[in-house]
């Protein structure tokens, strides 16, 4: 079936696809957005039951494999220590996020000039600094100007409550001497915007029930579709047809009864993250694009930088937040910016863990050998339970060729599509720099007085942040689109998601990507009369 | 077919003896153990998802015993689950965290822990501000941001 055209047509709505939908809008274009998901009810997200913990292990996962909802799509990551997670539906993975808010730094835009290593990118963060600005008022951020550490930010409300862990954390890391702050998060400290405030559900990553947690179905989609976006639910997109003059001309998707549609558009969006959107680029070959789309630079799907985590938590005499506190509240920035002497290049955030819930606690201690089975079982798991301390590094990862998305010959979702598959090796810069966090981590912990410490090298289930697989240059032979977004090879093609950045930073890249998403949609408006010159 | 039907007799007694061996009734501690009839219960009641993979943890620990756990003596209920553990891969971790994620949500064992018996939502918990001032020495030192 047919549809009218319309005149931007965006593909998935989560953090970018939200975001660039909302600043268009002022255009008065007819923009439709597609998600392969639905709408979130707040009323089954898991802390409004008794078993808020176990679902973490299915319905809820983070990862798409093991959740296996009607919305994910199979990712074959057998071959990578780092299994891809996400969420898929209205929102996107900013439904199932920790809120974390940091962004990108000045330098982690030139790592070539400053470090000789990767790629400058081909915009600075000077560029992205009025849309930083526009997204935390739109996302609504917590946290404490003054960062001696951070790019300067000026958020609206007040930081998290340090809490039981807070001080712990704070007081070891004043021990040693290192920086520490609050971080921002786009957690709601007090009502904003709609929103209510924070209540400690604790449980945030897999939604959350107060509304206090921004996510994009919450915050921007709102205001975009009073503005007159149209948002398409449970609609699988399957491919970008292109036409005789090798333009786009819509997407072949399935509507939510199984139906193949094809919806017309003069200008396709996409955002569908750095496994997503190569994974489309990638199904829609044709006569003129025989490698994909907006692939002939070759490098669709390549370059897939995922941030690995190294962790490492203990267990102090105190007690913590546990579970009845947003997970994350502090930051270090202090090994961030390279130090040659450690042997490696560019370096890592810190992201502190408040805590865990009692089920958690239990398997995970169980698995890791120290907590005992037998009637020794009681006595440690009442020295564990609520009274762990983590300690995260959020490591840079660089881009190589070798690591990439590819599409799977065998695996397919469910509607037939060839699934993503993913190749990635953690590099030896990158361990160097997880060793470093991990050696660190055990010095922090140890101030803290923290004992029985175990680590997750990397947290295997840590692919959050799915990044450099379609990135943003100059060069049409080393890069997929160009500094505004645009595919160098299909001039109504744009992508707006994590796929473009050109280096991943050390820190969690939502802020950082839906800046970049109002960016380029800044971009396309002030360049509406020659959009495809 | 119910998720308890799922399971055989003889799996069924096998889970709760081996959930006894994980978690262990305690009189100090005022908790019944993982093979409390209502927290076997609920294991069977929620096995859901998880079902395939106990069945095929149970049908290894089976096969480890030679007969129902229960007639082994103790030293070699402890020797088979040593070696289950060793063995038994992802499924016996998943059988070890269904044994656990419904201990964990007893009321007589989260009363034992100090724990409320609530969902986190509605009420939600309430958390200290903490003294703002441990920043102090952070803000003494220079930055130096790039």
């Amino acid at each position: 079936m047919k549809h009218d055209p319309v005149d931007v047509l965006i593909i998935g709505a989560g953090a970018s696809g939200a975001a660039v939908a909302w600043s268009l809008a002022e255009t008065k274009m007819h923009i439709l957005c597609l998600d392969q998901g639905g709408w979130m009810n707040p009323a089954e997200y898991p802390s409004t039951g008794r078993d808020w913990e176990a679902k973490f292990y299915g319905d809820w996962s983070t990862s798409p494999n093991v959740r296996g909802r009607p919305e994910d799509y199979p990712i074959n990551d057998d071959n990578s220590p780092i299994k891809v997670v996400n969420f898929n539906g209205v929102g996107g993975s900013t439904v199932m996020y920790t809120a974390h808010w940091p962004r990108l730094h000045p330098s982690d835009f030139k790592v070539k000039t400053l470090d000789g290593v990767a790629d400058d990118w081909p915009i600075d963060y000077d560029a992205l600094t009025p849309f930083f600005e526009e997204n935390d008022r739109m996302m609504g951020v917590s946290g404490l100007s003054g960062d001696p550490l951070s790019p300067l930010t000026h958020p609206r409300m007040p930081p998290q409550p340090l809490g039981l862990s807070g001080p712990l954390i704070g007081n070891a890391m004043n021990k040693l001497g290192w920086h520490w702050w609050p971080s921002d998060t786009t957690v709601a400290t007090m009502d904003y915007e709609g929103r209510a405030r924070c209540i400690n559900l604790g449980h945030c990553t897999p939604a959350c029930a107060q509304g206090a947690k921004a996510s994009t179905d919450i915050t921007y989609w709102p205001h975009a579709i009073r503005a007159g976006v149209e948002v398409k639910t449970h609609c699988r997109v399957r491919e970008i047809l292109t036409n005789e003059h090798g333009m786009a001309s819509g997407v072949v998707y399935y509507d939510k009864d199984g139906v193949e549609q094809f919806q017309p558009a003069e200008v396709v969006i996409i955002a569908c993250n750095g496994v997503g959107t190569p994974r489309l680029l990638l199904n829609s070959v044709s006569g003129r694009f025989p490698n994909g789309l907006a692939n002939s630079s070759g490098l669709v799907g390549k370059n897939l930088m995922f941030h690995p985590y190294a962790q490492i938590y203990g267990f102090v005499k105190e007690p913590t937040d546990s579970n009845r506190a947003p997970p994350t509240c502090l930051w270090s920035k202090e090994f961030y910016d390279t130090d040659v002497s450690r042997g490696f290049v560019r370096g890592y955030g810190i992201q502190f863990g408040r805590g865990a819930g009692p089920v958690f606690e239990a398997v995970a201690s169980e698995q890791k050998g120290i907590l005992p089975w037998g009637a020794d079982h009681h006595r440690v798991f009442r020295k564990l339970n609520g009274h762990r301390l983590a300690v995260s590094a959020i490591c840079e990862d660089l881009p190589e060729e070798h690591n990439r998305v590819t599409l799977d010959p065998v695996l397919k979702d469910s509607h037939g599509i060839a699934a993503p598959k993913i190749d990635y090796t953690i590099s030896e810069n990158s361990r160097k720099m997880m060793d470093h966090g991990l050696a660190r981590g055990r010095e922090i912990l140890e101030a803290a007085g923290a004992t029985d410490i175990c680590m997750n090298n990397p947290i295997p289930w840590g692919g959050w942040h799915l990044l450099g697989t379609a990135r943003m240059g100059t060069d049409p032979a080393r890069s997929v689109v160009n500094e505004w977004g645009r595919s160098h090879d299909v001039k109504n093609l744009f992508i707006v998601d994590g796929s473009v950045f050109v280096t991943s930073g050390g820190v969690n890249p939502t802020s950082t990507i839906q800046a970049i998403a109002l960016y380029v949609a800044d971009q396309m408006k002030q360049r509406l009369a020659n959009l495809f010159d | 077919m119910s998720a308890a039907n799922e399971l055989t007799s003889l799996q069924r007694d096998d889970l709760q003896t081996i959930a006894a061996m994980i978690v262990p009734a305690s009189d100090e501690y005022k908790v019944p153990g993982a093979d409390d009839p209502a927290i076997q219960a609920d294991m069977l009641a929620t096995l859901s998802r998880d079902a395939a993979l106990v069945t095929h943890a149970l049908d290894h620990l089976a096969h480890l015993a030679g007969k129902p756990l229960a007639e082994l003596d103790t030293a070699q209920r402890e020797a088979i689950a040593n070696e289950f553990r060793a063995t038994g891969g992802a499924a016996a971790a998943t059988l070890v965290r269904v044994v656990l994620q419904c201990y964990y949500r007893d009321d007589r064992v989260l009363s034992s822990l100090g724990l409320e018996l609530r969902a986190p939502f509605p009420k939600g918990y309430t958390l200290e501000q903490g003294d703002w001032a441990l920043l102090d020495p952070v803000k003494a030192r220079a930055g130096n941001l790039r």
